[in-house]
């Protein structure tokens, strides 16, 4: 057999694989929906209790003839995209901070270990004391959560930046500025996108931990509502709903990080 | 002519248990276009003496005298620390650009040095299609890019392997000599010191002193990997090989 023949085979052997793990995945979800609408049509499982497929569909289709559907998703949305951005920016900034004055970080350090520990949960209802019983409760909330570990996980990344690279720069006399701008910041680029991703599911958790304490719309307000009604259909909708949105955002934070990571 | 006169150098390391002392009175002269070696045993503190002259790190006594004002010291490291996220040329007009003063002369001098050592086809790409040769010559034309009035060395060979350290070094050398630079390098390799120095100054171990300087004298002196073939290399070899602290930490 010649190598071209062989390679080709290889690719194939590979190609097929791929196709049964999607297979696989796919069928599952399958499985479990189907199973899940028979146990429930045959009274095995009780439909009141866990909702079954067709109820969540129904219920979906009459939250988007109501023209509720896109305002909840929505509302959560923009909560997300807004403490996610914040969290973000706040959180790389602060770390270049804490590079920038290793003394500062000393001090800080057992701070930052504390309230990384600490469930910021229990600081829900201060929270809204302060920041009213609103959307800012919830960003303000979905922040907390989110930009500590932002932050840590960017500043050891600083931290860690090769020393050669940074003696080179002082080699070449660069102030601190430039070695930030030109080796700690561009070096740590894959850092701050790994990082991302943490920060997207902390900012996940805490703006549907803050709208279940205090909201009137979004998918956490939905779930809230369902459970205090009874209406398990709407709560497995709101998580269902949830699960798309996460998946979503995921998908988008992979495409950019293959995009940057590309170039090099 | 005399470039960098250094006069009873000595760097003590404070640490919380003890003072280490790495360097004791070294004194040592380096002439323009002079290819200046310095071997010893690792950890002696070669490797600081590059650092105090660059001024990345501060002397504990002694002095260092440069014949002209605002000298310019290159510095070239083991690692040769390209930028995975710039081109070569952008790797290469790094110095120049921290130092906030890219003319249009500065390119084409830096363009020109990337073609006058075949490296003119790869100006746009980046460090990772190079081979580990090619990346250390993209790094001495990074340094020779400030236009510096001397280099210093630090083990710039030692992440190569065997065959590809063997032609590096003939090029480093190459392109050093062509380029009238005068050069003070750090090795701990015997062999790559006597092939390329003018002078090899061995050090002891620490805290480092100068125990012996050697004129490399030797008939038809060419490139580093002839050098080596040469009949007096076994003897400056043997030399130096006794000269050097063995077994004794």
């Amino acid at each position: 057999m010649n190598a071209n023949n062989e390679h080709k085979k290889y690719l194939k052997k590979l190609k097929l694989r791929t196709i049964k793990v999607i297979f696989f995945q796919i069928f599952i979800l399958l499985l479990f929906i189907i199973l899940w609408q028979i146990l429930s049509d045959k009274g095995i499982i009780n439909s009141f209790l866990c909702s079954s497929p067709k109820k969540v569909v129904n219920t979906i289709i009459s939250l988007w003839k109501s023209n509720d559907l896109i305002i909840h998703i929505w509302v959560t949305l923009k909560e997300i995209l807004i403490s996610f951005s914040l969290g973000t920016i706040i959180g790389i900034l602060f770390a270049a901070f804490l590079w920038w004055f290793p003394f500062a970080s000393r001090v800080l350090d057992p701070y930052l270990t504390i309230i990384n520990s600490l469930p910021k949960v229990s600081l829900g209802p201060i929270i809204i004391i302060w920041a009213g019983a609103n959307q800012q409760s919830i960003i303000l909330m979905a922040l907390l959560i989110s930009v500590i570990s932002t932050i840590i996980s960017v500043y050891v990344g600083f931290k860690q930046t090769n020393k050669t690279s940074i003696r080179l720069l002082q080699s070449f006399k660069a102030n601190k500025f430039q070695i930030f701008t030109k080796v700690v910041f561009p070096s740590n680029i894959n850092t701050i996108i790994s990082s991302l991703k943490i920060n997207l599911s902390m900012t996940f958790v805490g703006v549907i931990m803050g709208e279940l304490l205090v909201s009137k719309q979004g998918l956490g307000y939905l779930i809230n509502y369902g459970s205090q009604v009874f209406n398990t259909s709407l709560v497995i909708t709101g998580v269902v709903l949830l699960g798309i949105l996460t998946s979503v955002l995921y998908f988008i934070i992979l495409f950019v990080e293959n995009k940057l990571k590309k170039e090099w | 002519m005399e470039l960098l006169k250094i006069e009873e150098l000595s760097k003590n390391y404070l640490t919380k248990k003890k003072v280490i002392c790495a360097l004791k009175n070294i004194s040592l002269s380096i002439n323009e276009n002079e290819f200046i070696v310095l071997v010893g045993p690792s950890g002696a503190g070669k490797s600081t003496i590059l650092s105090i002259i660059g001024d990345l790190e501060k002397k504990s006594k002694g002095q260092i005298k440069f014949s002209k004002k605002n000298i310019k010291v290159g510095y070239m490291f083991q690692e040769d620390s390209l930028f995975p996220w710039l081109t070569v040329l952008d790797n290469c007009m790094l110095g120049l650009k921290i130092k906030n003063k890219i003319t249009k002369e500065d390119e084409k001098y830096v363009k020109m040095l990337l073609k006058k050592y075949g490296l003119s086809n790869f100006e746009k790409s980046y460090p990772k299609e190079l081979s580990g040769g090619m990346r250390q010559r993209v790094a001495l034309i990074r340094t020779l890019a400030i236009k510096p009035d001397i280099l210093l060395l630090d083990e710039p060979f030692s992440a190569l392997d065997y065959q590809t350290r063997i032609t590096v070094s003939d090029d480093v050398f190459k392109i050093i000599k062509e380029e009238k630079k005068t050069a003070l390098m750090v090795t701990h390799d015997i062999s790559e010191a006597i092939s390329m120095a003018d002078k090899v100054v061995v050090l002891s171990n620490r805290p480092a002193v100068v125990k012996n300087i050697y004129e490399i004298n030797m008939d038809n002196k060419t490139i580093p990997s002839e050098n080596r073939k040469n009949e007096k290399f076994n003897f400056y070899y043997n030399a130096i090989w006794k000269d050097l602290d063995h077994y004794e930490r």
